[in-house]
């Protein structure tokens, strides 16, 4: 149990820095479609895509340090 | 017109609920079952959860112990069919009843095969036991090459097969009929939604149609599989990182070949930045290209998936690891209302994990079609010099 304990604290750190990531996507995304609702549809898939890409780079880092 | 859109909205409403509630009562049905035997403790539920993710010979639904104190389980086989020492030798799974502990052996054609932890092994003249060594490899058996129809296998032919027949007679109806009919009419507004959104943006207006297909076949690849991962038959093939990483392989091949000059142009000789800083930039460009990026498109869906599964069965083992302290109507009702919960997540990630994995494969078959409008001089040192046209853009 003790050899599992950088792991496990490697793990929060990540799940910080990709939650840190994500809301920061959401939140601009929110404003944006809030000044321009006309282009929410837009925003929307670059906010997708840009998710995506991120919850990428977390599962990496999680799968590699496991 | 009313009518019918209420009616669709009752429709997908059962849909989901029968699906997930089918996924919850069977699925735990197995676990409850199995409680009385062997899955009682949380390091047992954590081997029969890693067993789940991994493929496996057959298909394995109930397990219970009956009266006379025996375990049944109750599945059906598949076809194995192993290239070992003597040749070809096919039988079916059946033959070793369930074990994948290596204690029940096969005799076949003279070869003796037995499943340990659903990989097969053929044991060596005389051996009786398969026997590890301390760094986990066989002692006396040999590992023959596994073309068996695995789980993943069917999953996959049974996938083909089903869009082979949906999308054949699709199509065949737009020789007759503008509007098609029957299961076809659900199947045209997700078509036009992966061209028209997916394809179209991404790829641009010229070359859009020479993609769309390979777009279309991934997409609904990946999604019926997501589904048909969330029924109680055990699938997990797109929690497979093989089945991920050959996805991924395949968008990586077309737009390496469909790269035109100016992607091979920006990745090997960057326009507009430093000489010395060119070399170093190929390296990162051309390792991003060929390495990061299908390893991103690859690890997302897999781990995705696999994280699916293994937080709706882990909600699902409350039941057994909390009976104790909520009594069993209690942790029943707890992982009942947790797994549901988890289940419409589930429905909702199959699908946009399946848009993802289409979207960004599109993006990057976009950058490696992508032409430019007009070519932008440059001078002695590499760097663009705007011509009329940036420069009233610019201004507006």
């Amino acid at each position: 149990m003790e050899t599992m304990i950088p792991n496990l604290v490697g793990a929060g750190i990540i799940v910080i820095g990709a939650g840190l990531g994500l809301g920061k996507i959401g939140g601009s995304a929110m404003e944006a479609i809030a000044r321009q609702p006309e282009a929410a549809n837009k925003i929307q898939t670059a906010m997708i895509i840009i998710a995506a890409l991120l919850e990428g780079l977390a599962f990496g880092a999680l799968f590699l340090g496991k | 017109m009313k009518t019918s859109i209420y009616s669709i909205k009752f429709f997908g409403l059962l849909l989901t609920c029968l699906l997930t509630i089918n996924v919850f009562a069977n699925q735990s049905n197995e676990q409850a079952q199995q409680d009385d035997g062997r899955v009682s403790t949380p390091s047992e539920i954590e081997e029969y959860i890693l067993h789940h993710l991994k493929d496996s010979h057959g298909f394995h639904l109930v397990s219970y112990t009956n009266d006379a104190g025996e375990r049944v389980h109750v599945g059906f086989p598949l076809p194995v069919i192993v290239y070992g020492n003597d040749g070809f030798t096919t039988f079916m799974s059946s033959e070793f009843h369930h074990d994948s502990e290596g204690k029940v052996i096969v005799e076949k054609n003279g070869s003796r095969f037995v499943n340990y932890h659903s990989k097969i092994y053929e044991l060596e003249e005389g051996a009786t036991e398969l026997v590890f060594d301390e760094a986990h490899h066989p002692v006396n058996a040999s590992k023959p090459l596994d073309l068996s129809i695995t789980k993943s296998v069917f999953g996959i032919l049974v996938v083909g097969l089903l869009m082979l027949w949906w999308f054949s007679s699709l199509a065949r109806q737009y020789k007759k009929r503008s509007i098609p009919k029957g299961f076809g009419r659900v199947l045209e507004p997700l078509v036009i939604y992966v061209r028209d959104e997916i394809a179209r943006p991404n790829i641009g207006e010229k070359k859009y149609r020479k993609f769309t297909g390979y777009l279309l076949t991934v997409f609904f690849f990946i999604w019926i599989l997501n589904l048909i991962g969330l029924t109680p038959l055990g699938f997990n093939v797109t929690g497979q990182i093989a089945v991920t990483a050959a996805l991924a392989v395949l968008t990586l091949i077309i737009y390496v070949f469909s790269g035109n000059k100016d992607f091979w142009g920006h990745i090997f000789w960057m326009p507009g930045v430093p000489i010395l800083i060119r070399p170093i930039l190929a390296v990162i460009e051309l390792v991003g290209t060929l390495i990061i990026k299908p390893f991103s498109l690859l690890v997302r869906l897999f781990a995705n998936i696999s994280a699916g599964h293994i937080i709706l069965m882990s909600l699902i083992a409350i039941m057994i690891n909390l009976k104790a302290d909520l009594t069993p109507v209690g942790s029943t009702a707890l992982s009942f209302v947790l797994s549901l919960f988890i289940s419409v997540i589930e429905l909702l990630v199959a699908f946009l994990q399946a848009y993802i994995f289409t979207m960004l494969s599109a993006l990057f078959i976009g950058m490696a079609v992508a032409e430019h409008d007009h070519d932008h001089e440059h001078d002695a040192h590499g760097n663009e010099i705007p011509d009329a046209e940036d420069i009233r853009e610019n201004f507006i």
